[in-house]
């Protein structure tokens, strides 16, 4: 019997000990008529007959060329990482609440939580969340505890934060009577400009409790990030930074935004050393200021010493979680992403900052490099221009589905329709295509003259 | 049994008042709630100008195995806070009635003070609370 | 005793064995370098970047040398209440890891993503059988996530039968403290509702309690106490009158899976913990995965995306087809390559695999319980038939020896046993919840049966040898207390 070790002398001796006849006798408390068998699940089979199955499953598709990334993206993950990570005693660990049985566990986090402060130049990070969308929704959530003062619940959220990200907060957040208020991007520049920010306000003191800003934002496009910061700390609210960590090796840290530094930067850390997978399991980061340590939510490892002196670790300000707090609680959460912490910290191990400096400097000179391949292409233009670490937008002269349907043909995920149907009066194609250093320079020619000859195809269609 | 000084009024959420000469009340918790709360690490303090009503929530104590919400009183204005607290949160279990006090307030209607319990029926209340 | 349970050196910080001076290894591309930043001057990094800059194979061993100064399933016995440590088969592992699953963008066009979409439709309908559910989202990323959206569902539901009154929720004493915590996320103020002495709901107080500000009660069962809520079809019934809804909270699932049906107990949402009863990894706390499964009422909110399938294939259900959705959880499906261990699971244990979960899991623990009753321990429930789990109080030994149930749970720690689940529920004094599953072997069980006994004389004999224990592991003790007056959680920010 699958994973069920007991021999039939077994369960009879246990069922003598028991005073029992049947394991059915077992269930006795159960009302009658409540029982009911499974029905439409198939038997159980080998192990050699689910290995042929998934093998099949996950061959129908192929592996495409992959230029999509708005929040998920492909990167080299190197071969020692996962074997690592899956040994038995990270991989079927429990969360470790006895702390002298799970030291691997607590002093890994312990190392996560030192990276991903360093990473975004602040004090203390948390030991992860589910992922970069649910962890933004958590550091809004953060932020209005954090500032009382303020007394607003109110959040200012570009509308150059993933669409996605955005549709996540609202979900968390909506019935906590925060209010989310969007703030529109520049037409020219797919940015915020500072200098429209005073008209959002109804008046000059008009309260708000936080502002996010995303480096690079959804479109790729880099923000004015300090001067961003200094203008909501000007108006005494705070700064969440939500940011790529892979950029973080060339791009000015939230701790270092502006005159003072963001208060919080949250982000998906998938892109260091976990695979795409349809989606997840991704993780979370969440890092802030010294001052808040006491918002942030989800679990935290400190170093302590035992009663002999000698250096531990363990879980620390658990009073505030939900096992102990329970209706104040500072959120719901009662797990971290352990296993998805475990791979960031080896892969920012493995990589250093040397390493990571030349993965993100790759990234950025191939995303260069393909952009000047599209630029030949008249038909072809940049609405935000070539200010980006490595997303671009594209408008094309022809319907991004169509695009995107023929390029599956060919094998290429191409990237993420992000034409702005609802706002628009005029039909504009946008593409959002994400290049990372896993691209070739053939590649890169291949995908732009695939691309370049699907656009022509899709015209003659057309007019024909 | 813990001590209970007589001279004090008391709440059924284990804080104590203590009625200074200017008519301000200091607040702390009792002996007896630190006993149970255990090793104090931290303390979330109102700020000075913070008005709140009787019962309402008003600060936090934090020990390792639980942070529980401190009540207020009785409906006034925070005119002084324990700032030695920040630092050493601990001073709670050295003396939660001396140096552990938490924050001072200058209640609204100083005659509510008499409808708080006293140092007897807070005795009570604890050995009830034991069995 | 002098068995070495696990590695006890001290290992030091990643950040200890980096050498600054040190290049990186064949792991980063050979191209670019920090000297040719291509981007903005002015928003370039300018403050210093501290990572470790160490050797591959030194990574490599300190990581590993950390990972042996952990217990775990393939190590260890955890009968731990509530958490459901059984096997994670590796298969599961493996095949989830295949390079056609886990290189897949999750905005690649369906019409090349129809193998993974049709094991996540094929999930979703194994679900709502072994549930009695209608409807199953897939896209919550951990039971808490799922506990969520099943209260914002609740919400959803009465908001939109313009039910403004319905303001609170009740939560038995004995909950997982999720429960309360989710309620007052979705905006509700809770109402504990007390355990009687047989532990079940007590059902006097409940009667008083609903009223027409009911919006809903919050159950497990079996419960969190280890016994089948006997009267759950009348409590179903008084809160459906009231015009409530019902939630299950999915922990215990593996319990009944095969023998009773939520759907069939008269809930309206559930959510189940695929890291429990469909065995995916803890890894070391998360990723978890925790889908709802919602009665026809709820269908309309379920939160997005689902899979739909019809003649030209798998696709994607989103906010345009369900208008009432409470909305999107997860930047894209949740936890989708957790998804696919499960299904995987399924597939393997099959109807006739998954009843015997309940089957082996109730024989184990009630065959520990009627072991330990006989080794004079004391139960909480001492009449009730143990479910998948039971409650031990060490309450006696703690009067009589000074030893706390905190005590026995280091000491086990020594004989290379994970503590039960210790101090939950809160109701019971000196409680250990000990949930064995059906993965462990009898002889196992006999193992750690007589490993009890043994720590009960020691307890009475040399009770030290419990108040200081573990003195086997690579730590005592630690000073909680100083860790949370001196926080040090990063090693580049000390105060």
């Amino acid at each position: 019997m699958p994973y069920i070790p007991h021999t039939s002398n077994d369960l009879a001796q246990m069922l003598r000990t028991i005073g029992v006849d049947s394991i059915e006798d077992l269930f006795d408390e159960i009302p009658k008529d409540l029982r009911s068998k499974l029905q439409n699940i198939p038997l159980g089979q080998s192990e050699m007959a689910v290995q042929q199955q998934l093998f099949a499953k996950s061959l129908q598709d192929g592996t495409p060329l992959c230029f999509a990334g708005g929040g998920a993206y492909e990167h080299y993950i190197p071969a020692a990482l996962w074997e690592i990570a899956t040994r038995g005693e990270f991989y079927s660990a429990y969360t470790p609440y006895q702390a002298e049985a799970s030291q691997g566990t607590l002093q890994v986090i312990y190392e996560y939580q030192s990276m991903i402060a360093s990473l975004t130049a602040m004090d203390v990070s948390n030991a992860s969340l589910y992922d970069g969308a649910s962890g933004l929704a958590e550091a809004v959530l953060m932020a209005v505890r954090a500032n009382r003062k303020a007394k607003s619940k109110r959040i200012l959220i570009p509308e150059s934060v993933s669409p996605v990200y955005r549709q996540v907060v609202e979900t968390i957040v909506k019935n906590q009577g925060i209010t989310l208020e969007l703030l529109p991007y520049d037409q020219r520049t797919g940015t915020i400009q500072v200098n429209q920010l005073d008209k959002q306000l109804n008046k000059p003191d008009d309260a708000f409790a936080a502002l996010i800003i995303p480096q690079p934002n959804y479109f790729g496009s880099l923000e004015e990030v300090h001067q961003l910061t200094d203008w909501a700390h000007r108006h005494k609210a705070l700064v969440i930074a939500q940011v790529n960590p892979i950029s973080l090796a060339l791009l000015e840290a939230p701790g270092n935004w502006g005159e003072h530094g963001a208060d919080i930067a949250v982000g998906e850390a998938q892109a260091l050393g976990i695979p795409l997978s349809s989606g997840g399991p991704y993780i979370g980061f969440l890092a802030c200021k010294q001052k808040l340590v006491r918002q942030l939510p989800g679990r935290l490892v400190g170093r302590t010493v035992d009663l002999e002196g000698k250096t531990g670790f363990t879980l620390t300000l658990q009073a505030r979680e939900q096992h102990i707090r329970r209706s104040k609680a500072t959120s719901n959460i009662c797990t971290n992403q352990g296993l998805m912490a475990t791979a960031v910290t080896l892969y920012l191990a493995f990589l250093g900052r040397d390493g990571l400096q030349k993965v993100a400097t790759t990234c950025a000179l191939n995303t260069q490099t393909l952009m000047h391949l599209l630029e030949q292409n008249s038909d072809l233009s940049f609405p935000f221009g070539d200010r980006v670490f490595h997303e671009f937008i594209v408008q094309l002269p022809v319907p991004i589905d169509k695009v995107l349907s023929y390029l599956a043909q060919e094998d290429i995920v191409g990237g993420i329709d992000v034409s702005p149907h609802k706002h628009s009066t005029e039909q504009k194609n946008w593409l959002l295509i994400c290049v990372t250093e896993t691209k070739t320079e053939q590649e890169l020619h291949f995908f732009a003259d695939t691309l370049r000859s699907i656009c022509q195809q899709i015209n003659n269609e057309e007019s024909s | 049994m813990s001590n209970i000084p007589p001279e004090l009024k008391y709440t059924a959420s284990h804080e104590w008042i203590r009625t200074e000469e200017d008519g301000s009340l200091t607040v702390g918790i009792t002996e007896h709630a630190q006993g149970l709360l255990g090793d104090m690490v931290f303390v979330e303090l109102p700020d000075i100008g913070d008005e709140f009503e009787a019962e309402q929530d008003c600060a936090v104590v934090e020990s390792v195995k639980a942070a529980s919400d401190i009540y207020c009183p009785i409906e006034g204005e925070i005119i002084a806070v324990n700032e030695d607290l920040e630092d050493s949160p601990e001073l709670i279990n050295v003396n939660s009635y001396h140096e552990g006090w938490l924050f001072r307030i200058q209640p609204l209607k100083a005659e509510h003070v008499d409808n708080l319990m006293s140092a007897d029926d807070y005795a009570e209340l604890v050995e009830s609370e034991a069995h | 005793m002098s068995k070495r349970i696990i590695d006890q050196d001290a290992e030091p910080l990643i950040f200890d064995l980096s050498d600054n001076t040190r290049q990186s290894s064949s792991l980063a591309p050979k191209t670019g370098s920090e000297q040719n930043n291509p981007l903005a001057s002015h928003l370039q990094r300018k403050s210093t970047l501290d990572l470790p800059q160490v050797g591959e194979l030194q990574v490599l061993r300190h990581y590993t040398r950390l990972s042996q100064k952990n217990f775990s399933i393939d190590t260890h016995f955890y009968p731990l209440g509530s958490c459901t440590m059984k096997y994670n088969p590796r298969v599961c592992n493996t095949l989830a890891q295949l390079p056609g699953f886990s290189t897949r963008h999750p905005m690649a066009h369906s019409s090349i993503s129809q193998g993974i979409m049709s094991c996540l439709f094929d999930l979703q309908t194994i679900l709502k059988e072994a549930t009695g559910m209608q409807q199953v989202s897939l896209t919550p990323m951990a039971g808490a996530q799922g506990e969520f959206a099943g209260v914002a569902m609740i919400r959803a539901y009465h908001d939109h039968n313009q039910a403004p009154l319905r303001s609170e929720i009740i939560v038995p004493d004995a909950a997982h403290g999720t429960n309360p915590a989710t309620a007052v996320m979705c905006g509700y103020t809770v109402k504990e509702i007390p355990t009687n002495d047989q532990g079940d709901i007590d059902i006097q107080a409940l009667e008083k309690m609903i009223g027409p500000q009911t919006a809903g009660i919050m159950l497990t069962n079996p419960s969190t106490l280890g016994v089948f809520e006997r009267d759950i079809k009348h409590i179903a019934k008084l809160i459906h009158q009231a015009g409530g809804l019902l939630y299950y909270d999915g922990a215990n699932l593996n319990a009944i899976l095969g023998k009773v049906k939520p759907g069939d107990m008269g809930f309206d949402v559930i959510h189940m913990n695929l890291h429990k009863t469909f065995s995916t990894p803890h890894g070391g706390g998360g990723p978890g995965s925790g889908p709802i499964g919602v009665s026809e009422r709820l269908q309309p909110f379920i939160p997005i995306p689902i899979v739909a399938h019809n003649e030209q294939g798998y696709y994607w259900l989103n906010e345009d087809d369900l208008p009432l959705s409470i909305g999107r959880l997860s930047a894209w499906m949740g936890n989708v390559g957790i998804l696919l261990r499960a299904y995987i699971y399924a597939l393997l244990l099959g109807r006739d695999g998954m009843e015997r979960v309940a089957d082996y899991a109730t024989l184990n623990a009630n065959y520990l319980f009627k072991r330990l009753v006989a080794a004079d321990f004391e139960m909480a429930f001492p009449k009730r038939r143990a479910s998948h789990e039971f409650i031990l109080t060490l309450r006696k030994e703690a009067k009589n020896y000074g030893t706390s149930a905190m005590d026995f749970a280091k000491r086990l720690l020594d004989y290379g046993y994970h503590a039960p689940t210790t101090y939950f529920p809160l109701l019971v004094p000196e409680c250990f919840l000990i949930e064995p599953t059906e993965t462990e072997s009898m002889a196992d069980l006999d193992a750690f049966i007589e490993t009890l006994i043994k720590i009960k004389a020691e307890a009475k004999e040399s009770p030290n040898l419990l108040k200081e224990a573990p003195f086997e592991l690579p730590v005592r003790r630690l000073d909680d207390v100083k860790a949370a007056r001196e926080l040090d959680l990063n090693f580049y920010h000390q105060e």
